[in-house]
């Protein structure tokens, strides 16, 4: 059963300078487009991974999905309630109950003045309900003691905050938890604690994750569904096998041959060339045509529209 | 080069901050100047609180007065009524070092809830600007920028002026202390305003306030619940060193004659008092006065200093 | 191994602090010959940097070295005084950090910032410097490298930033190069891309390179070697094969056990239990003691035992043996 829906979703940021300087240097209003045009579904009780690089407009997708960020066009329909448009302030309410976010960074993402205790109760307490005993429970549930209630985040190391963090997204007893890059901040042994953790409290919990991250070989163990956006596009979404053993977009590809492997000793593979281009001024038809191997005259000149090739939905004119 | 070397991983290096927020107490014991400063700080504070017990005169009682002790001249009996003052006594015989002490009063309680008026508003304001942002906080640093343009003792005289042109003339002894706190407080917000402002945006973007934002709070318990802890540590040290300039302003203003009456007189209502003795070979009823106010603000202000060095161990 | 370029031997920093003396790096030893890649790779806390940093004189006081020996090329620098440090630091050793942005003046041209740099460090005219220095930027792959010069840092993208940041480690010629993160703040492609320029570079001009990480994917894909530092001390120092695949310190094993990897898909990963101790809550014994599987009443009452040779070893009283791994 679809929980989220995510329909042509797009974000457009402005940034323009100030109006004084604009009218000084003669420029026009700029715009960025961070997320364009993105569709795709999150089944219930799945992880669905969104993978790309910086500007690929990965955490702006997440942000709109929780409700800090209203997208520009297009629609993200949980359960069926568009958090953005819908008026029923009751329904607004209930469906906010239901998502839950985890953040990158540990040492940002608590308030260093609170209190564990009042940090994780906080989603509960602020809507007025019952918390007895309700944060040393949840400690418990992520690995820490009961007794860590009472002191402060900088007591903690960065492993640990985010499990205090998995706490207090766990508090409201939410469906879907967006995880915007959990671990990427976090050691790799202590990445496999949190990542252990995070699998064992959703069979635990029947939830689901929007899991954002860079790193392909995490996504890979994580996810059920994979999306690959590339500057604010959906290039290619499939399962975690299709995509990592055939790979059917080259950007796709790319990535791939570029992630650093453990089993390549010495490995000496031209590198990908030419870098991410400037998302304010992208290029035309498909963004990623000037880096392209395969790419032909109408890559330039048409914009790839998604379609389903062997089990995979792919924005690629020439993949077969 | 010297950045670079700072290259250690995250957490070791918060690890090594958080030690140093935790080591406050260690870091004043380690600091001659901040123990003398807060040492007098509190002697006067104490002195000022207790005035009534401590004083060997009421300068204020007519009654205890007696012109004949006028012009004492500081730890010798007066001529004709063989009475020691510590201090001396001025004109009219009143104990100086009694209204000293009686003035610290004055001054301190002015400064004080001079800078509490200012840290509100200024606090308020720059949450407010700084979180909702847009044409508020347009308007709002529009208008502190404009404020900035002034002088401050400028801006005090005008509220001052303004607010004696509408009080009743028999109201004006009792108001014009309360006249004087404002005037000051209002000529200081501004800079209260535009560190909090700062440290709001600042505080606004992190993850914690989006983790807020996410379950529903609104925006005034973000403000207070959140960001507003995270944004006092500046704030206490720009309201230790603006105590220091609320006093000095105040008593510039009772110096000028547009502050405390001769009715409750300040450091500075004394100094100029003292002021017109002091050619005349009397110079004691200007200068203990004078003295005081320079140790008080001094005290004051290198206090302010090391807690803004301490607080901030980037500086150091 | 012929000469080693840099030769680190017993290597202990200390800070003292009121609480007592830390050590971040102890007893560490090891050696980078000409045109090889060591790569240094340990988690946050285990004093890769602060050895990477005690090499090139930039420990930021009150760390100092307290024992061990460096050298580089044949000359002891671990006792050298500022000058002289300073001018070795911009002859012999080059430096890569993570943060492109920070290793370059944000004033200068690039051109003249290589320029200046060779003037100061090689034997050669102005005119031959710039000829010099557009070479250097055609090398680390600038396009248009001619006009290029004439631009600022902040022109650049990340990428070609962290070009820019090599061209001018590698201008002066230098026979070591320190690098510290160079890929950390970069995307997976530009990553590749820098990675296999260093190596390129390195192995053309016979450079040693010092290549501090915590990723060891980088390590497999570019080092020669490998040193695994844990808690200050190193673990295990051996060739990237050998301590990736066959690992023999617990600790290597356990990372390797940790990271996701392709071929084990969705299996639970592996955990090491705990966390890395804190420098000034290091337990008695190895540090490691108690977080290894493998740890017996030995491992909690002696310290681990120290790799002296540069050339490898492994610091465990119960080293894994090769064939039981595999």
């Amino acid at each position: 059963m679809t929980l989220v829906a995510v329909r042509n979703l797009t974000r457009i940021f402005d940034v323009s300078k100030p109006w004084l300087n604009r009218v000084v240097e003669r420029r026009k209003k700029a715009f960025l487009t961070a997320v364009s045009d993105v569709s795709f579904d999150v089944a219930e009780r799945s992880v669905y991974a969104l993978v790309g690089e910086s500007g690929s407009g990965k955490s702006t997708i997440g942000k709109m999905l929780v409700g800090l960020l209203p997208p520009s066009e297009g629609a993200v329909k949980i359960r069926g309630t568009d958090l953005a448009r819908e008026t029923d302030a009751a329904k607004v309410d209930a469906v906010r109950r239901d998502i839950q976010m985890i953040f990158q960074d540990p040492f940002a993402s608590l308030n260093p003045r609170w209190r564990v205790r009042d940090i994780i109760v906080e989603p509960v307490a602020s809507r007025g309900g019952e918390t007895e005993g309700m944060a040393e429970r949840l400690l418990e549930q992520v690995g820490l003691s009961a007794r860590d209630a009472g002191k402060f985040p900088h007591e903690f190391s960065g492993g640990q905050r985010q499990r205090i963090c998995i706490a207090r997204a766990l508090a409201s007893e939410p469906k879907l938890i967006v995880c915007d890059e959990p671990t990427s901040a976090l050691d790799v042994s202590v990445q496999a604690q949190v990542l252990n953790l995070m699998s064992d409290l959703k069979d635990e919990f029947g939830l689901t994750y929007l899991f954002i991250s860079h790193d392909l070989t995490v996504v890979q163990h994580m996810a059920d569904r994979i999306g690959v956006l590339y500057l604010g596009r959906l290039v290619e979404e499939a399962g975690p096998d299709a995509l990592f053993d055939d790979p059917k977009h080259p950007y796709t590809q790319m990535l791939l041959s570029a992630a650093p492997q453990l089993d390549n000793f010495g490995r000496d593979v031209p590198p990908p060339t030419g870098e991410i281009p400037d998302p304010i001024n992208p290029p035309t038809g498909c963004a990623f045509h000037p880096r392209c191997s395969i790419a032909q005259p109408v890559c330039s000149r048409e914009r790839p529209e998604m379609r389903d090739l062997r089990g995979a939905r792919v924005a690629c004119h020439l993949a077969e | 080069m010297a950045e670079t070397s700072l290259n250690t991983p995250t957490s070791e290096r918060s690890r090594l901050r958080v030690s140093l927020d935790s080591d406050f107490a260690y870091q004043f014991r380690k600091s001659p100047v901040a123990i003398v400063s807060a040492v007098t700080v509190l002697i006067m504070v104490l002195c000022a609180v207790f005035a009534p017990l401590i004083a060997p005169y009421n300068p204020f009682d007519p009654a205890s007065l007696n012109l004949m002790n006028g012009f004492s001249k500081p730890m010798e009996p007066n001529a004709f009524t063989g009475d020691t003052f510590w201090l001396g006594t001025d004109d009219q015989g009143r104990d100086v070092f009694s209204t000293i002490l009686y003035g610290m009063r004055i001054s301190l309680f002015v400064g004080a809830a001079a800078v509490l008026f200012a840290m509100v508003l200024g606090i308020s304001l720059g949450l407010i600007a700084g979180y909702v942002g847009g044409w508020v906080e347009t308007i709002i640093m529009r208008v502190a920028d404009v404020q900035l343009t002034f002088p401050a003792i400028l801006v005090a005289m005008l509220i001052f002026g303004v607010a004696k042109g509408i009080t009743p003339v028999e109201y004006r002894d009792q108001m014009a202390i309360w006249v004087l706190i404002i005037a000051i407080g209002l000529s200081d917000w501004v800079q209260f305003a535009r560190v909090v402002r700062g440290a709001t945006l600042v505080e606004k973007n992190k993850e914690y306030v989006q983790a807020a934002r996410l379950i529903g709070r609104g925006p005034g318990a973000i403000m207070i619940k959140h960001i507003l802890p995270n944004v006092l540590s500046p704030v206490l040290v720009i309201a230790t060193i603006s105590l220091a300039l609320a006093i000095i302003a105040e008593a510039t203003l009772s110096f000028l004659g547009v502050g405390a009456p001769p009715t409750q007189p300040s450091l500075g209502t004394l100094i100029r008092i003292g002021q017109g003795f002091l050619f005349s070979g009397e110079w004691w009823i200007l200068l203990f006065p004078a003295v005081t106010l320079l140790a008080l603000a001094l005290s004051v202000n290198l206090l302010g200093d090391w807690l803004r060095d301490a607080l901030n161990p980037r500086l150091r | 191994m012929n000469e080693p370029i840099l030769s680190i031997r017993d290597l202990t920093v200390e800070i003292p602090t009121r609480h007592g003396i830390l050590s971040p790096v102890k007893g560490v030893s090891y050696d980078i010959g000409r045109g090889e890649i060591l790569g240094v790779v340990g988690e946050s806390g285990a004093g890769k940097s602060m050895a990477g940093n005690a090499v090139i004189g930039l420990l930021s006081p009150p760390a100092h070295i307290a024992e061990g020996e460096i050298w580089v090329g044949g000359t002891r620098v671990d006792h050298l005084a500022g000058e002289q440090m300073r001018r070795l630091r911009g002859k012999e050793i080059g430096m890569v950090f993570q943060d492109p942005l920070t290793s370059l003046n944000p004033l200068l041209r690039i051109g003249d910032q290589l320029t200046e740099t060779m003037l100061a460090h090689l034997d050669i005219s102005r005119s031959e410097a710039e000829a010099r220095a557009v070479a250097a930027l055609e090398e680390v792959g600038i396009p248009g490298a001619a006009e290029r010069v004439g631009s600022y840092p902040h022109e650049f993208s990340g990428g070609m930033r962290q070009r820019v940041v090599i061209a001018l480690a590698l201008c002066a010629e230098p026979s070591l190069i320190i690098a510290d993160e160079p890929t950390t703040a970069l995307d997976v492609s530009v990553q590749a891309q820098i990675i296999s320029l260093l190596k390129k570079l390195c192995r053309e001009r016979g450079t040693a390179v010092m290549l501090i990480t915590h990723d060891m994917g980088v390590i497999a894909e570019a080092a020669d070697r490998v040193a695994v530092m844990y808690a200050g001390q190193l673990a295990e120092l051996g060739s990237v094969r050998e301590v990736l695949t066959r690992p023999r310190h617990p600790y290597t094993d356990g990372l390797m056990g940790s990271t996701p990897l392709a071929s084990r898909g969705k299996d639970r990963l592996h955990q090491i239990p705990g966390a890395m101790p804190r420098l000034d809550a290091l337990p008695p014994g190895c540090a490691f003691h108690p977080r290894c599987p493998h740890a017996q009443d030995r491992c909690a009452e002696n310290p681990g035992p120290r790799i002296e040779d540069g050339a490898g070893g492994v610091a465990c009283w119960f080293p894994m043996t090769r064939e039981a791994v595999a």
